[in-house]
């Protein structure tokens, strides 16, 4: 498989949110805003890639029956960095983000990622790999986020987008409206799916 | 040979009863309280209810045009999605509420789920509370007081006997809800429960405040009767939900202690009527067993007082029902009956 395939791959194929239904928990949770959604796909990326290259290296000298808890630590050090870094450059993300930055650790994405691709990969494989889930995580969390900061606050990026008549819709802000606009993009993609492969 | 027999699977008992007979039975047991919304809240409740019906009739053939479905809008069910939508709304909110609203019922509580007959929940009730969560404000608004009579359905001489300005700025609901919670501390809080209790007919008739379609007891009740003269629903669910309440709100309802509240009050006012016999009956999201029934009366009728009494909402009859809704294939699998002649086993 050419390597840019591994790239690629991450944006709709096998999207990691709307295709392996992976990491949905800050998808719900952080996606009210367009910022928020960015910022945390960006941690996710940073500690995605790192953990792949890190998983990747030390592959081979991995023992089998506790590679799970090997992973969990080289992860839970670069989500301690990402949260540090944060906290110190980041602080209004970082408050608005809260409980969710520590919960990287347990990203299914990233344990996905690490057990079913760094672990039995070559480094750069691994590389490109993290870049592209992590890429096509932080483009689902946005398209979720946009629609909801869209229509649920009438603005983008926090500047006010629509005109001063927009009642918005408060529901997409609220938790309901996380679980209404993923199914809808979830719905989305089967759908792209099924006309691909059956045209 | 000449095929004379028909090949098909059980029942084999024909009837001419049919899912537009039924639906069109149903629109037309709801045009008194039709009616009736537009003599006690103006023209304009009429315009918000054609709103509604239009646009849930339009967005469900829409939607089946382009998924290149059979469109089915002609068995009326979307016509009675929209003109209970719209009787769940205030009648000064702004136009595209009840359009929003239908759209929503349509768009998201029954296309995706494969349409009439597969919805889990009852399309209106959760466009209600799509639009109850997303305009909080605008759907909480009550103004327009009935044609001779009060938002609170207290006689308007009778208000100032106990001064409160704001009293006639609500609902019966609300107005309990607000005076209840000041019961401690609020001398005239009890007088003016007493008030609300001594409203009956105010009630009855509907010459009170509230959601368009909900207000006149006695006009849905004779739609109500029409449905079970026509037997297109049953009495238990409507029994065992209004039944339920009379007694939770019978015992804890009261402002002396318990066993003084007004079950009547509580049965007359908000939207417990219209819910109890044209939602919660809903032949699609109610169980299909006759134990099932009881138990998803008694338990929107648990839920209903919960919320009046002790939750944030004045009304809880809509999320109620919605929420037993999601329980009725629960209910469904603990109720089957049991196969005639079986033997248990040891």
């Amino acid at each position: 498989m050419p390597i840019s395939n591994e790239f690629f791959k991450g944006f709709y194929k096998e999207n990691p949110v709307f295709k392996l239904a992976l990491g949905l928990c800050p998808t719900l949770a952080v996606s009210n805003s367009l910022q928020n959604a960015v910022g945390m796909g960006a941690a996710a990326t940073f500690v995605l890639l790192c953990s792949n290259v890190i998983v990747s290296l030390i592959r081979k000298g991995v023992p089998k029956k506790i590679r799970i808890p090997i992973y969990i630590v080289i992860i839970a050090t670069f989500v301690t960095i990402v949260d540090l870094v944060m906290a110190g450059f980041a602080p209004d993300l970082h408050k608005s983000l809260g409980i969710f930055v520590p919960l990287i650790v347990v990203n299914c994405v990233i344990l996905g990622r690490a057990e079913a691709f760094a672990g039995k990969n070559s480094v750069a494989y691994s590389f490109i790999d993290g870049l592209g889930m992590g890429i096509g995580f932080t483009f689902a969390l946005s398209a979720v986020a946009v629609v909801r900061e869209l229509l649920g606050s009438g603005k983008l990026w926090g500047f006010p987008i629509m005109g001063s008549g927009f009642e918005p819709v408060l529901l997409l802000i609220l938790p309901p409206g996380a679980f209404l606009t993923l199914g809808l993009f979830v719905g989305l993609f089967n759908w792209l799916d099924n006309k691909r492969t059956t045209a | 040979m000449e095929n004379k027999f028909l090949v098909s699977a059980s029942p084999h008992i024909t009837d001419k009863e049919s899912i537009p007979k039924i639906m069109y039975g149903v629109v037309l047991s709801l045009i008194p309280a039709i009616v009736g919304s537009v003599y006690f809240f103006g023209v304009r409740a009429g315009w918000l209810i054609v709103l509604a019906v239009v646009t849930a009739v339009a967005t469900e053939a829409l939607l089946q045009f382009f998924m290149k479905k059979p469109i089915t809008v002609g068995d009326g069910s979307a016509i009675v999605t929209g003109i209970l939508l719209a009787f769940n709304i205030p009648a000064e909110v702004p136009w595209w509420i009840p359009v929003v609203g239908s759209a929503f019922a349509i768009a998201i509580g029954k296309i995706p789920f494969g349409g009439l007959g597969y919805n889990p929940m009852n399309p209106a009730l959760l466009g209600r509370a799509f639009l109850l969560a997303s305009w909080p404000t605008k759907m909480t608004i009550f103004t327009t007081a009935p044609r001779d009579g009060t938002l609170s359905g207290i006689n308007a001489a009778s208000i100032t006997d106990f001064g409160l300005e704001t009293i006639t700025q609500a609902t019966p609901l609300n107005v309990f809800k607000t005076q209840r919670a000041v019961l401690e501390t609020s001398a005239k809080a009890e007088v003016a429960i007493s008030q609300l209790y001594d409203s009956y007919g105010n009630l009855f008739w509907g010459k009170v405040g509230g959601c368009i379609g909900e207000t006149s007891v006695f006009l849905l009740l004779i739609g109500a009767i029409y449905l079970i003269y026509k037997r297109y629903i049953g009495l238990r669910i409507p029994l065992s939900y209004i039944g339920t309440v009379a007694l939770l709100s019978w015992l804890f309802g009261g402002t002396k202690g318990l066993a003084t509240g007004d079950p009547i009050f509580h049965i007359l006012s908000g939207g417990l009527i219209l819910g109890a016999f044209y939602m919660a009956t809903d032949m699609v999201t109610s169980p299909v067993t006759s134990r099932g029934r009881i138990y998803f009366g008694v338990g929107c009728g648990v839920l209903t007082v919960a919320i009046r009494l002790v939750g944030g909402y004045p009304e809880g009859v809509s999320y109620s029902i919605l929420l037993m809704n999601l329980s009725v294939p629960l209910l469904d699998r603990y109720t089957r009956p049991k196969t005639f002649g079986k033997v248990k086993e040891k």
